[in-house]
């Protein structure tokens, strides 16, 4: 739907990034200096690649080749920034309905009225910027984009300069923005948990570079990424539906393809789709079942293969494990890759412990309605 | 309380500041935004030039001024032929001498409230619809504003001190071009005159003040619109 190819000198590397992006989010993850920035900027419009292209479906946005440039007001993309950008000389009310000054048609009460109400802001609208909390300013920023109607909404980390609890505050928005409204993102970020509770795919940036591009799933459990760029802890994703709660030991059966891992439920409830990261280095492997062991997910599968570490054994073997439609990977030392003999076609057992797994990322959408 | 002379002379002395300061309102802002938001080739040359009134004998300014706007000149012949404008001589033109000398200071004011506001901000009005115009008009001059009054008044406030430039150009004529500190002059020129001069003096004390005292009481108000402090919490 949103094609980007665009390449650009800029301080220390050559921006060169080529991707497609579709329905739903895609997150643009890479280190902070990745160039994350300057390619939401360049597809809003606000700079101009030296070259390429730049298009949504059939119409190009920017093609430097033709010497096409829609200016950013044209482009109908609503962007939602890192420091909110509020403007401090108007009311939150006049900051929301500003995109309709220069477009009488935007406006429509009934929109109005539900972006405020879809982000809880009702109460704020006669205030000034200066007296929001930062959490209250990233949601009016966000209505603001909102109600430009926009085809495609860019978010440049709009977590960034909010602590914890805010920032688990404006995820449960825009889960809700993004279940609800169906409009396309980019959602830029550097942190694992805010994609992996977000993304439906991700574009992975290195030093201006796609490093890689696809699936949550695919993208963030490829061990191969972790080493080079040491962007984040090598591990698989795996997508799941929660099947049971049990609320006495406040733990939740989350089942996928072929399996079922046990963890801590933190507010989810039976149905929802929850996505689960398996850190590499919190899988162990055994050769028979176990018994007599605290550890709560035993599961079987297949070893598809065994990478040995990168220069020298320091970073471990990475094995990969089929358990049914999932790949999980772990993290062995050498030694005990060797004392177990582990091979690909070995039937083996994965121990993971409940607890850690990464319980921020089960939904706390209900929990928090 | 005042003469009737005394209150001539500061009638005189206020019009000609405003409309000096009207005069160079527009110019100003635009020669501002000019000097903190675009890079063009010769800007130093540029900025030079404007602050040159600063620097430059006031005399000089005055005779460049009769050059350029005498009756025979060129700009002065165009002002009285299509709009029948004669400034030498007149008020008018010591208007014209208050705007030139003021200028920098004015220019200096609003340049730095415009520099101070984040472009970030332009970028986002930008994305929301705003084109280049449409972003001046509701963002980046509403947020100058503080600055472009301060200006407005220490202009203001500048033109009632005017004095060499404005002598050499439209001369001392009592009731046409005397204002303040030519009248203070004059008497002061004159035997016996010292007393009056005084008085004129003290009255000029008197109006600078209230200029500055009007002109902080405004920037602080300005100030609460735009950043939206304070106020009504």
């Amino acid at each position: 739907m949103l094609s980007v190819d665009i390449r650009h000198p800029q301080g220390s590397f050559n921006l060169d990034a080529r991707f497609d992006c579709g329905a739903g989010v895609t997150a643009l993850f890479g280190r902070s200096g990745a160039g994350k920035s300057s390619v939401v900027n360049a597809i809003a419009g606000l700079t101009c690649p030296r070259a390429g292209r730049i298009a949504l479906g059939d119409e190009v946005l920017f093609d430097a080749a033709r010497g096409i440039h829609v200016r950013a007001g044209r482009r109908r993309f609503g962007y939602v920034f890192q420091e909110s950008r509020l403007f401090p000389h108007l009311t939150v009310r006049q900051n929301l309905l500003y995109s309709h000054w220069f477009d009488r048609t935007l406006y429509s009460e009934a929109d109005f009225a539900h972006v405020v109400d879809l982000l809880g802001i009702g109460e704020l609208l006669q205030r000034q910027p200066a007296q929001l909390s930062g959490g209250e300013k990233q949601r009016v920023a966000i209505g603001r984009a909102l109600l430009t109607k926009p085809r495609l909404l860019l978010l440049d980390e709009p977590l960034a300069s909010l602590d914890a609890a805010r920032k688990q505050e404006i995820l449960r928005y825009l889960r809700l923005l993004r279940d609800e409204t169906r409009i396309p993102m980019i959602y830029v970020s550097h942190a694992v948990d805010e994609v992996l509770q977000l993304a439906d795919q991700v574009v992975l940036l290195d030093a201006g570079r796609v490093a890689a591009s696809g699936s949550v799933e695919d993208v963030m459990g490829r061990p191969d990424l972790r080493p080079g760029g040491g962007l984040f802890e090598g591990g698989a994703v795996i997508d799941t539906r929660v099947g049971a709660i049990d609320d006495q030991d406040g733990l939740a059966t989350l089942n996928f393809e072929g399996g079922a891992l046990t963890a801590g439920a933190s507010g989810a409830s039976v149905g929802e789709r929850v996505r689960v990261r398996i850190r590499a280095r919190d899988v162990s492997i055994a050769l028979e079942p176990p018994r007599q062991i605290s550890i709560q997910n035993i599961l079987c599968g297949t070893i598809a293969r065994v990478d040995a570490p990168e220069g020298g054994g320091a970073a471990g073997v990475s094995v990969a494990i089929t358990v049914g439609s999932a790949t999980l990977r772990a993290r062995v030392t050498q030694r005990a890759a060797r004392q177990l003999a582990l091979a690909p076609g070995m039937t083996v057992y994965a121990l993971i412990k409940a607890v850690s797994l990464d319980r921020r990322i089960g939904s706390d959408l209900q929990k928090n309605q | 309380m005042l003469t009737p002379e005394e209150l001539e002379i500061v009638r005189l002395s206020v019009k000609v500041a405003l409309v000096s300061v009207a005069i160079s309102v527009p110019f100003g802002v635009a020669v501002a935004y000019a000097l903190a938001r675009w890079q063009f080739p010769g800007k130093s040359l540029f900025d030079a030039l404007v602050h040159l009134p600063l620097v430059l004998p006031p005399v000089v300014v005055g005779y460049w001024l009769l050059l350029l706007f005498g009756r025979r000149a060129p700009l002065g012949q165009f002002l009285e032929q299509w709009f029948g404008i004669v400034v030498a001589f007149r008020w008018s033109g010591a208007a014209i001498a208050s705007a030139v000398m003021s200028f920098p200071l004015m220019v200096r004011a609003m340049r730095l409230s415009m520099e101070s506001i984040d472009p970030k901000l332009e970028a986002a009005a930008q994305t929301l619809g705003a084109g280049r115009w449409g972003v001046l008009l509701t963002i980046t001059l509403p947020l100058a504003l503080p600055g472009i009054l301060t200006g407005m008044l220490l202009a203001f406030a500048r033109s009632l001190g005017e004095f060499g430039a404005t002598i050499t150009f439209v001369s001392n004529i009592p009731g046409e071009t005397q204002t303040l500190p030519l009248a203070i002059y004059a008497l002061w020129q004159s035997p016996g005159g010292e007393a009056a001069a005084q008085r004129l003096c003290v009255l000029s004390l008197a109006l600078s003040l209230a200029a500055l005292l009007v002109s902080e009481a405004l920037v602080r108000r300005a100030n609460r619109r735009v950043r939206g402090d304070d106020a009504e919490r």
